[in-house]
């Protein structure tokens, strides 16, 4: 798989602190799949700094996007890049999610900048269905305009209630999962705590859920095993799955969440 | 002036034969084939292995890891599929590279150190055994054997009893002085020396006032480690006259060669590969190419030339 070397197209910031960053890079845009990440040398930190693992939010035509919000010092570096500079990527990296047949109706689930990947599965799966958005106030919800052009119903939910439905995204879920007909397929991608959540309630409900899981990594390859989550297997038994490279993306009942300590 | 020539990177290393005189460290590379994917793993001098015990073992929780300043600090505690696992998963792709392949062994009492190497020993493709003997997350073993030089001479010797292959142990940096240590396992049949492992470290999340680490401790990595590597391998060199294969910062050719002038003979790249799995390629390459230019035939030459 290809290590590149890729330019800055644009750089631009977002609403509260989210940045939408494009590179040209044809070797990784062209092979991308929905919920695969790059991993990306920042410019600017040391030279022996670790790379930072980002999910891709498009990908077309040789271009490359992610979206991204500042919350350390490697973001904060990252914020700095300016257009024309070349970037290191690897990638794609991990499963991503799957692209279902269109025999159930996908629902989307994202907290904060965990709707990027959502925005480039939506743009790929068979059939169009709806994302539920949630985050702490309306500056954390992003792409609504991204999901409306492709013809997405969107519905929002803010802890603070500047916009949408006050409370959780999950709260949003129960709503639609008890309103709805069609047999729902769940995708999501956020902080743990909504995943667990959506987890649980795709096996009560007795519809599939893919969960994008946001570990911290080193390698992004499958050799240091930093980023490990322990998984049911087939046989009834545990196993150590490696995040970057078994996953992200887990189904709801793959995933032996950790007892709350 | 003379054309050219194409200098000598083939090292002996304690009886595995290297194309050139570049590996990479336990722990960095995985089994070789996860990396596979991303370089020529083909070119390289040899590969060395994530530690194998007898029995699968799941290693530390999470957090596993953590960046700080020149480097990251782990606790990934040696999860493995233990000595079978190893041998049915990963040792047929591992053939199929052509390169020797050393296995980094480890056990929680010197009894389990000798089972592996037995079991390790007569597996096609198998090169040499590194004895981990350093590693700081692992409380049942591992540091406890590296830091007493009669332990260390212990878990070698129990080793070397039973097995042919080359036997290479890797040395704790966390010691008074390296001589010692380097002398006790020579003494107790080592072909071969591997220093330095990780150094002891913590870190504190000072908001939570609680250990970053899941296992609190773990090992610092990277190129905050080189120069107190350097002067281990130094000091090792100075004390024994079995190869050394350096390790401890390596993110070019030019701490590659400074641990060679120190007296290495080999050497592994190691968190570097995480930043730029391209690193040891470039080292390979970097390393010619000083021979070249300070026109020496051999990287033997190169091996413990320091002007004093």
């Amino acid at each position: 798989m290809p290590i590149c070397d890729a330019i800055t197209l644009k750089h631009v910031p977002l609403t509260g602190g989210y940045r939408l960053l494009r590179l040209q890079a044809p070797a990784i845009a062209g092979p991308a799949r929905p919920g695969q990440f790059v991993h990306l040398r920042i410019p600017g930190l040391e030279p022996t700094a670790l790379r930072r693992p980002f999910s891709i939010y498009r990908a077309e035509a040789g271009e490359l996007s992610i979206l991204y919000k500042r919350v350390g010092r490697g973001t904060e570096m990252l914020a700095t890049l300016q257009e024309g500079t070349t970037v290191s990527l690897m990638g794609p990296l991990g499963n991503g999610f799957p692209l279902t047949d269109g025999t159930t109706k996908p629902v989307l689930i994202g907290g904060g900048y965990g709707v990027a990947p959502l925005v480039f599965l939506a743009s790929r799966l068979p059939r169009k269905g709806v994302i539920l958005m949630g985050g702490r106030s309306a500056g954390d919800l992003l792409c609504i305009e991204d999901f409306e052009a492709l013809g997405w119903p969107v519905e929002t939910a803010t802890e603070d209630g500047s916009r949408g439905t006050r409370g959780y995204v999950t709260a949003l879920l129960e709503r639609h999962l008890e309103s709805t007909d069609a047999a729902p397929e769940l995708f999501a991608c956020g902080p743990d705590g909504m995943l667990r959540a959506v987890g649980a309630r795709a096996i009560a409900t007795g519809c599939r859920a893919w969960l994008s899981l946001d570990h911290h990594m080193v390698c992004g390859i499958g050799a240091c095993l930093a980023c490990i989550q322990k998984v049911h297997t087939p046989g009834g038994g545990t196993r150590l799955a490696r995040v970057c490279k078994d996953g992200p993306v887990f189904e709801a009942r793959e995933i032996v969440w950790k007892e709350p300590s | 002036m003379n054309a050219p020539v194409t200098p000598e990177m083939a090292v002996n290393v304690g009886g595995i034969a290297m194309r050139n005189p570049v590996t990479v460290a336990s722990g960095t590379f995985g089994y070789g084939v996860e990396y596979a994917e991303w370089i020529d793993v083909r070119r390289l001098g040899a590969i060395t292995v994530k530690g194998i015990r007898l029995e699968a073992w799941p290693g530390n929780p999470l957090p596993r890891h953590v960046e700080v300043p020149g480097g990251m600090i782990n606790a990934i505690g040696l999860q493995g599929p233990g000595v079978a696992g190893f041998i049915g998963q990963y040792m047929p792709r591992l053939r199929e590279f052509g390169v020797p392949v050393i296995v980094n062994i480890w056990g929680t009492s010197l009894d389990e150190y000798a089972e592996v190497a037995a079991r390790l020993s007569d597996v096609p493709g198998v090169s040499a055994l590194e004895i981990n003997v350093s590693c700081p997350n692992v409380k049942a073993g591992g540091a406890s054997f590296g830091t007493d030089p009669a332990a260390l001479a212990s878990v070698v010797a129990a080793v070397r009893r039973r097995t042919k292959l080359p036997v290479i142990p890797k040395l704790a940096p966390n010691v008074p002085a390296m001589g010692p240590f380097a002398r006790a396992a020579v003494e107790a049949g080592a072909d071969a020396l591997s220093l330095t492992n990780t150094i002891p470290a913590m870190a504190i999340d000072i908001e939570t006032r609680r250990p970053v680490l899941a296992n609190r401790i773990g090992g610092l990595s990277g190129a905050a480690i080189h120069h107190v590597a350097l002067k281990h391998v130094y000091d090792a060199a100075q004390a024994v006259k079995v190869p050394i294969i350096a390790m401890g910062g390596i993110f070019g050719a030019r701490e590659a060669i400074a641990f060679l002038i120190a007296g290495a003979t080999a050497v592994a790249v190691g968190t570097a590969n995480f930043i730029d799995p391209t690193t040891p390629l470039r080292v390979i390459d970097g390393i010619r190419d000083y021979l070249i230019r300070h026109r020496m035939a051999s990287v033997s030459e190169l091996t413990g030339s320091l002007q004093t």
